[in-house]
């Protein structure tokens, strides 16, 4: 079996294309449009109030964190502003590119650009790319937005804990958005119309990180790369934590979200920074319920999906070793077990094409 | 042009929307919150997908998949990924009926 290709242009795209696979309806459990409705309510409040405690908290630990620098004693103040500016900026991006943090469009559009910029995203071109990772979640050469390539890349992913593939991706691609607009494979997602607005932002994201650096130069001190920038990288690791367990281990190239995303009870703390986004599974299915409605669309739908993980660890010890397993047999999946109540996987979905199927490996 | 009968008025909460299909031809019928009704071509045009599982708020629908919106009223689409505007359908009401004017 040829290994999976994951370039747009590769065969696999095209596969996907030619098989009907993107063109394939994705499963949703069953909601009375009254209680939907109800869900998919949109308010300001919980959100100006986790942005006033996120933005608060950055200002008061940085502020701290400079007021002690150059001593170790600074050193928590930066690992925790980290985790903020380095991973809650993930899920800011995240729910206000979907619009469904706030009610008011403004504030929706205020809070996902200052996250893309933190997270290291051009905000033009992650809009897109995120459409298509809900259109066709985990379809090898479709989906922008895979985190796991098949076979694995061990290092790769934990290197990036500490935010480093992202980085040297980013830079690069960062330039020739300045320089050019969108790259030959942005160009598959972003429409044309947007071209010229991917530049535009990645022009101020790079003026802002010259001034930074040539701030750092002239004092002769990284205090500046510490409150900009470098937070990417040293408070990456819980967005990458909890980003793996949204879909690693699990299917690819199937229409039922319930057999490529995974659902993890998480500690308050996690899903402050994660904002409930440990409710992947939901999520995906119902993209227009707001994050503070996740844990009640869980209680409504969670009979039709597979138990949840019940923790951070638990889910990783479930997750790793099928990442570890895939690295020598990448079609090795771990298949989702539905409770009695659910609906059954319809087979057909899970081996929508033919074509697209490998060797079932599953357990 | 052809007025097709497509629904009661009270088929239709107010700030909501149904899904209405003729011939080879699928419509969304909206209820907006000072009472008029509206209509427009039932898909979305980012993606095929049916506005009917999506959220009405105010003068917007939003779309289920991606979150795009548009202006009911007038079919203009307000926030990407939506970028193509949608058609939009004349609508009387008559005892009580919803009518939209097909093309
Ligand atoms: S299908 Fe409607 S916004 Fe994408």
């Amino acid at each position: 079996m040829a290994r999976r290709d994951y370039s747009p242009f590769g065969p696999d795209a095209q596969r996907a294309v030619e098989s009907g696979l993107t063109a394939a309806e994705w499963y949703h459990t069953e909601v009375p449009r009254k209680v939907m409705k109800e869900l998919m309510q949109r308010s300001d409040q919980p959100a100006i109030r986790d942005t006033i405690i996120l933005y608060g908290g950055m200002i008061l630990l940085a502020g701290i964190g400079i007021a002690l620098w150059p001593s170790w004693w600074s050193a928590p103040f930066w690992l925790a502003y980290g985790v903020l500016y380095g991973s809650a900026s993930d899920s800011r991006w995240h729910e206000c590119g979907h619009g469904t943090a706030f009610r008011t469009p403004w504030m929706n559009n205020l809070v996902y650009e200052i996250a893309s910029f933190m997270i290291m995203r051009n905000s033009a071109t992650w809009r897109w790319s995120h459409a298509r990772h809900h259109s066709e979640t985990y379809f090898v050469g479709r989906d922008p937005e895979i985190a796991v390539m098949r076979p694995p890349e061990l290092a790769k992913l934990i290197l990036n804990f500490f935010g480093i593939i992202d980085v040297i991706r980013f830079f690069p691609t960062l330039i020739r958005n300045a320089i050019g607009g969108p790259t030959a494979e942005e160009r598959t997602f972003v429409p044309q119309s947007e071209w010229g607005k991917v530049q535009r932002v990645a022009i101020v994201h790079l003026s802002i990180y010259v001034a930074t650096i040539g701030l750092a130069l002239w004092q002769g001190s990284i205090l500046p790369l510490m409150v900009v920038g470098l937070p990417r990288m040293y408070g990456a690791w819980h967005h990458v934590m909890t980003g793996l367990l949204q879909h690693g281990g699990l299917a690819d190239n199937v229409v039922d979200h319930r057999l490529n995303s995974r659902t993890v009870y998480m500690n308050p703390i996690s899903r402050f920074i994660y904002w409930n986004m440990n409710y992947h599974v939901e999520h995906h299915m119902f993209p227009m319920v707001p994050y503070h409605a996740l844990p009640r669309l869980h209680e409504v739908i969670k009979n039709d999906l597979p138990p949840p993980n019940r923790s951070i660890a638990e889910a990783f010890a479930e997750m790793w070793p099928a990442i570890k397993r895939q690295v020598l047999n990448e079609d090795y999946f771990l298949k989702r077990d539905l409770p009695p109540t659910a609906k059954p996987y319809r087979e057909d979905f899970h081996q929508y094409v033919p074509s697209m199927t490998r060797p079932a490996a599953a357990e | 042009m052809p007025w097709i009968d497509a629904c009661a008025t009270d088929d239709i909460e107010e700030e909501d929307l149904i899904r209405f299909d003729h011939g080879s031809q699928t419509f969304a019928v909206y209820h907006s919150p000072e009472g008029e009704f509206y209509a427009t071509e039932g898909l979305c045009t980012h993606e095929n997908v049916h506005l009917c599982d999506g959220l009405v708020m105010g003068h917007l629908v939003e779309c289920p998949k991606h979150n795009g919106q548009f202006d009911y009223r007038t079919g203009e689409a307000m926030r990407p990924p939506v970028c193509v505007n949608l058609k939009t359908f004349p609508v009387k009401v008559e005892g009580g009926r919803v009518f939209i004017e097909v093309a």
